[in-house]
């Protein structure tokens, strides 16, 4: 009796072994594994940095050339820029940039990025490019989740509806006007979605507003006349 | 050796499509087939991340212990997706602003971990890749298909966007609709759903008349290479 409780006592403890070593293996290789999988992507994602930030940069660019002609600046648009805190005009709900445009020295634009809140579904971010005197360069839209094919034409891909604001300002146009012919304004709109260009329109009309309020204070900071 | 790859092939492609017969990552084939350039750019990455997922799995296969290869083999996914993530990001930047929120989807499509644990576990690692990127092949052959009946049905042009991956060099390819303004059902998700639904219908309607035309039982009832 004595005897037999010995030997099953023995069994019991290799088993024990058995299953730690194998227990332990299992979570070396596991860890092995993390550890190689995070070595590879720490890798790549230094590698790719470089030329993600490039391409962001000249995207970014290539929009601003869109709505703001070369020309018009000399400075880089990406470097002069201002933070703008969460501001009930532009309806940006976090800080975003606003980009200062100089000529020899002195004010040429800015580019101000909106939020429409009211679209048909979803916010429309919106990058608006006003003059110096405060009058439209362009606009587009960066982002929205209109219904395909029905509000989409807002965007500059689906047609040219956006380019109606060229060239649009509060003094050429008066405030009352501002809105889309259905409700007695100026701006056209396509037949079975006003939503979408009803709310297009009133976030440029605000960004706008915000640019006459502010403009002082936006040259100040970026040190321009 | 060579008949092997060939039915690797034909699996991937046909037998086995995943779009169209597994019936597996149904999210990236309903969400994305707007159009056909969103179709066959999102199955090229898929491809992609197949291959890479069987050819590195099915070396390092011995090395790991059967009760964590789940976990080991989506570390490796993930980690495949992020690469080929980033490096989308990196070098084909405007193809990324239309695919970047679906590329990292491509980790939780449960096909490339299927094609890992019933393909690659088992295999060495050649065929492995190859029938990973056939798997993904296939599926990119649906996603394509589907995107271009959707795109021509609900918008009116054919490979709309193609200038997004190739620059404007492909405008001549690209071809819009002057008087036809689209169904707008198609391009929305039920139109997924249909299309789709016509493409596995077409598929099946095939093989019928194959099996029929052939007096033995039809081919596409043999069980599949890998299960």
């Amino acid at each position: 009796m004595h005897l037999h409780n010995h030997v099953s006592l023995d069994i019991k403890n290799n088993m024990q072994d058995t299953m730690f070593k194998h227990a332990s293996k299992t979570a070396i290789t596991l860890v092995a594994f993390a550890f190689l999988g995070t070595a590879m992507l720490a890798y790549v994602f230094d590698i790719t940095r470089a030329p993600i930030e490039a391409s962001e940069k000249e995207a970014r660019l290539a929009l601003f050339k869109q709505i703001l002609p070369e020309s018009t600046y000399d400075n880089d648009l990406l470097k002069d820029n201002v933070e703008i805190v969460p501001n009930e005009q532009l309806g940006n709900r976090q800080p975003t940039v606003a980009n200062i445009a100089k000529s020899n020295g002195k004010t040429a634009g800015v580019i101000l990025e909106a939020v429409a809140h009211d679209g048909y579904s979803g916010d429309i971010k919106l990058l608006i490019a006003i003059r110096a005197d405060g009058s439209i360069s362009g606009v587009r839209v960066l982002a929205h989740k209109e219904t395909p094919g029905l509000g989409d034409y807002i965007d500059i891909t689906h047609g040219n509806w956006i380019k109606l604001f060229n060239d649009e300002s509060v003094n050429k146009t008066p405030i009352e006007q501002w809105h889309v012919k259905k409700d007695g304004g100026k701006f056209d709109y396509v037949a079975g979605a006003t939503i979408t260009p009803r709310a297009v329109v009133k976030a440029v009309l605000k960004a706008l507003q915000f640019y006459e309020a502010n403009k002082q204070t936006l040259f100040a900071i970026a040190k321009v006349e | 050796m060579s008949n092997l790859y060939k039915e690797i092939t034909i699996n991937g492609l046909w037998k086995q499509n995943t779009g169209v017969v597994q019936l597996l990552g149904l999210c990236p084939t309903l969400a994305v087939t707007t159009s056909a350039v969103n179709g066959l750019s999102l199955g090229f990455a898929t491809a992609l991340v197949m291959a890479a997922a069987n050819g590195s799995v099915s070396p390092v296969r011995q090395f790991v212990p059967n009760e964590i290869r789940v976990p080991v083999f989506i570390l490796v996914i993930a980690t495949l997706v992020t690469v080929i993530d980033l490096s989308i990001n990196a070098f084909a930047h405007p193809l990324h602003k239309v695919l970047g929120i679906f590329i990292p989807l491509i980790v939780v499509n449960c096909i490339v971990l299927a094609r890992v644990e019933s393909f690659a576990a088992k295999n060495p690692p050649v065929p492995s890749m190859l029938d990973g990127f056939m798997m993904g092949s296939g599926l990119m052959l649906v996603l394509g298909l589907l995107g271009a009946i959707r795109e021509l049905v609900g918008k009116g042009t054919i490979l709309s966007g193609l200038d997004l991956v190739f620059g404007p060099a492909a405008h001549p390819f690209m071809w819009t609709s002057t008087d036809y303004h689209g169904l707008l059902l198609a391009v929305l998700p039920p139109g997924a759903f249909l299309g789709l639904g016509s493409l596995i219908a077409i598929r099946n309607w095939i093989e019928i008349r194959k099996a029929a035309k052939t007096s033995a039982p039809s081919p596409s009832l043999k069980p599949a290479l890998s299960h």
